[in-house]
């Protein structure tokens, strides 16, 4: 039987008043993106704590998805800079547990931005599937089974 | 492993009872996902106790579904799968709260937008089923909340003293409630003032707006800031804090008698920018004739220097001594209910238009410059007369469609009213010039609106305007004419005047300054820059954010019954915040576990209004907070709390949403 092909896992946390509007516009507008995508709704990407994207990954997904407002048009005022700088604070993190830092994604949608959604969203799928599986996840697993068994 | 016994005590205690309940929405959703295969993975989803399929989940025979449910099974929480919580949260909500369920114990799945209508292989219906787990994993973390009770000022702010805006205000004013009404430039009256007649009635459009503009000036609830600018606005629905910037016009409007003479005695001339260039202005000035409110203003860019030793002529001709060079800006702070913004448009600039000439053509000029010369009060004093040696025009070409429907090098969109008011400027032109002939260049012609086609026919047959369906491919100067070259589509003959004038049908664009505008008040603009409505179709009016609305122009093209319509509509949107007793906030707001809170203060800074007090323990104002959660993602020892979506709440989530869609799980606490 042939290998199936890897599909990605992904969550995506998407603020409601920009990226998470900007993705029911995709949905209006009938724009065609892969599926492997699983929305969380939040009030804002500020909302999104790091501990999420960790249990993301300790769940096994393949790539963390986080949409927000465009800077400047922060529907709390100022949660995407915050989100902007918890990320980049995260990834640097990510490097030392051996997990690729390009599988947290920080995207910029507005409510009106549909296409951009689909689009976006449709690379990272692409992204997550030429990165192929997630290396540390093996160990990862055991670990966790281990840990959970005892 | 099972949740802590902590986290969720009240459901805990007898286990949940979960209905899940999935639309097929039509062929909407059940078009490419399989609901039975998602009633059947639900029905046997750890906690859920019933789950069902209904045709169109939000009529009332879809309502009485869930209500029947919730009271045969006694149903602790409901997950309904369907459209996205935007469209029917309120509709599922109210019906739970009808059959005694606690609203915030309901969650919405969002299959369609975010499944059903943009997937369509067989990984959908797995999809639709992780979507509604993660939800079943949330509402059994949810606890019953009540909205929270809010007091709420009882005045409106209308931003910007266009048609639009002025109706919002008069039509607020009118039921009983004060009105700020402010305007950036010295007088209100908008884009309207400067137009000539109007279509399709002719009627004089001065004539019919000064009225307006007088009744906005005298009403006594109707405060009018003219010259001013909203700096800040700060607070949320029904208690807005607005901080206006008044500048100083530097004659006071009581004292100013509007006699002129300042006017002769300033050796200042600088172009007149509501004569769009065409004339000059001195550095005192009053706008035009009509302008409310009627006084002059020194503009401060242009006069000598507000110094008595350098020049002091028109305070020395001033006999009203309205004249105070130490006038200052002012600060004008006041609480609002509710805002208006009703900011207007700017025509696409003609210096873009490179296939146009840039811009540098004298006698090629934008429609509103058209209008300034059709006016009486303009700079020809109504005569069609040509910019550059005032020779009047007798071939005059009209070209529709400049800068709008050309994604390739300028506004992809179409801008609604130039094929209406290229028909009235070519009529019109006619009317003045007898011996003239008009050419209108069109893609097609665009009159939808009562007798707006009937208009364009008399201009095509009564009026003989000469209109080729064309684009014009290129405007240049030849001597004192005006070069034009385009095709007619309908012969498929290259057609080439030798013009006197040309007039472009610029594209509409958002006024300067509406993204600034927008971004004081955290709403949304488009892609064109055009402020963005809640909804396209149903909520046109509103924006995302709770008590500010959209009027006229500044939202898309629109003409001016659509824009006096919208005006009318803010009005009654405004009044029903007005007029309520109380107002509700919700209460899905931050707060703080006293037993964790180490004080530490981390989340203080993180709040943007300034929700937080910092102590022994932070104390949240839940009147203040407005529940976006970054104060809980940045707590360090988990002591922040959103009520209804804590951090241990949205991890098992994330397990429900990750896991195998096709295998019966359970998902682990944490």
């Amino acid at each position: 039987m042939a290998e199936p092909k890897f599909e990605p896992r992904i969550v995506a946390f998407l603020c409601r008043w920009c990226a998470g509007a900007g993705a029911d516009l995709a949905g209006t507008s009938r724009l065609r993106y892969p599926p492997n995508a699983i929305p969380i709704r939040v009030n804002c990407s500020g909302r999104v704590e790091l501990e999420w994207v960790m249990e993301a990954f300790r769940s096994g997904a393949d790539g963390v998805f986080i949409g927000g407002c465009h800077p400047g048009d922060c529907h709390y005022v100022s949660g995407n800079y915050k989100t902007r700088r918890r990320v980049h604070l995260l990834r640097r993190m990510l490097g030392e547990l051996g997990i690729e830092p390009e599988r947290v994604r920080l995207e910029w949608v507005s409510a009106t931005e549909g296409a951009k959604f689909a689009r976006v969203m449709g690379k990272f799928v692409e992204e997550m599937r030429a990165l192929g599986p997630r290396k540390d996840k093996a160990v990862a697993t055991a670990g966790l089974v281990a840990v959970r068994k005892g | 492993m099972q949740p802590s016994s902590l986290e969720r005590p009240s459901l805990r205690a007898a286990g949940p009872k979960i209905g899940v309940f999935v639309c097929h929405c039509g062929k909407n959703i059940a078009g490419t996902v399989d609901v039975a295969r998602v009633v059947e993975a639900l029905t046997h989803y750890p906690g859920v106790v019933h789950a069902a399929p209904h045709e169109y989940m939000c009529s009332d025979p879809g309502q009485g579904v869930i209500k029947k449910a919730i009271q045969d099974h006694r149903l602790t929480g409901v997950v309904v799968a369907a459209c996205s919580p935007s469209m029917h949260e309120t509709t599922f909500r109210t019906a739970a709260e009808e059959a005694g369920l606690n609203p915030y114990l309901l969650e919405i799945a969002n299959i369609r937008e975010a499944c059903s209508w943009v997937h369509d292989g067989p990984e959908t219906t797995d999809k639709a089923i992780r979507i509604t787990r993660a939800m079943v994993e949330k509402v059994k973390g949810n606890h019953p909340l009540s909205p929270i009770e809010v007091g709420h000022a009882t005045k409106c702010l209308v931003i910007g003293g266009g048609i639009s805006g002025i109706q919002a205000a008069l039509d607020v004013a009118n039921a009983g409630f004060e009105v700020l009404l402010v305007e950036r430039s010295p007088s209100i009256g908008g884009r309207m003032a400067q137009l000539s007649e109007t279509f399709p009635t002719l009627d004089c459009s001065q004539c019919i707006l000064t009225p307006k503009m007088v009744e906005a000036s005298r009403h006594p609830r109707i405060r009018l800031l003219a010259y001013s600018e909203v700096v800040e606005v700060t607070g949320y629905l029904g208690n807005y804090h607005v901080v206006i910037r008044k500048k100083p016009t530097f004659v006071d409007p009581e004292k100013c008698n509007l006699c002129g003479d300042c006017v002769a005695a300033c050796p200042i001339r600088v172009p007149n920018e509501f004569d769009r260039g065409l004339s000059e202005r001195a550095a005192i000035y009053v706008p035009f004739p009509q302008a409310v409110p009627s006084s002059y203003a020194l503009d401060e860019a242009n006069c000598l220097g507000l110094n008595p030793l350098r020049c002091s002529e028109c305070s020395k001709v001033c006999e009203a001594k309205a004249i105070d060079y130490d006038m200052r800006e002012e600060l004008i702070e006041e609480d609002v209910g509710a805002i208006v913004l009703a900011t207007g448009y700017d025509l696409y600039g003609k210096e873009l238009m490179a296939e146009y000439g840039h811009g540098t053509v004298p006698d090629v000029i934008d429609s509103l410059e058209f209008e300034r010369i059709l006016s009486a009060g303009g700079p020809t004093k109504g005569e069609v007369r040509r910019p550059s040696d005032g020779k009047v025009p007798k071939e005059v070409v009209f070209i529709q469609c400049s800068g709008s429907r050309d994604p390739e090098l300028h506004k992809s969109y179409c801008s609604k009213i130039c094929c209406m008011y290229t028909a009235k400027h070519a009529l019109l032109y006619r009317h003045n010039v007898h011996d003239g002939t008009a050419y209108v260049f069109y893609i097609d012609i665009r009159a939808g609106g009562k007798e707006y086609e009937e208009f364009v026919v008399r201009a095509m047959e009564d009026e003989r305007i000469l209109y080729l369906r064309g684009k014009v491919a290129k405007v240049f100067r030849d001597g004192d004419k005006v070069m034009v070259w385009g095709v007619d589509t309908l012969t498929g003959k290259r057609v080439e005047v030798a013009a006197d004038l040309v007039v472009l049908a610029q594209a509409m664009v958002p006024s300067a300054g509406t993204g600034d505008v927008a971004r004081k008040l955290r709403i949304a603009c488009g892609g064109e820059g055009f402020l963005k409505e809640a909804h396209p179709k149903l909520r046109p009016l509103e924006t995302l954010t709770a008590g500010i609305f959209l009027a006229g122009a500044a939202q898309g093209p629109k003409d001016i019954p659509e824009a006096v319509a919208q005006g009318s509509g803010t009005a009654a949107k405004a009044v029903a915040i007005l007029s309520a007793p109380t107002l509700t906030h919700s209460p899905e707001v931050a707060e703080v576990n006293e037993d964790l809170c180490s004080g530490c203060a981390v989340c203080v800074p993180q709040c943007p209004y300034g929700a937080i007090t910092p102590g022994d323990v932070a104390e949240v104002n839940e009147l203040l907070c407005e529940g976006c959660g970054t104060c809980v993602a940045a707590c360090p020892s988990g002591a922040m709390v959103m009520k209804n979506q804590t951090g241990p709440q949205v991890e098992r989530m994330i397990r429900a949403a990750l896991a195998d869609a096709r295998e019966e799980v359970e998902v682990a606490g944490g």
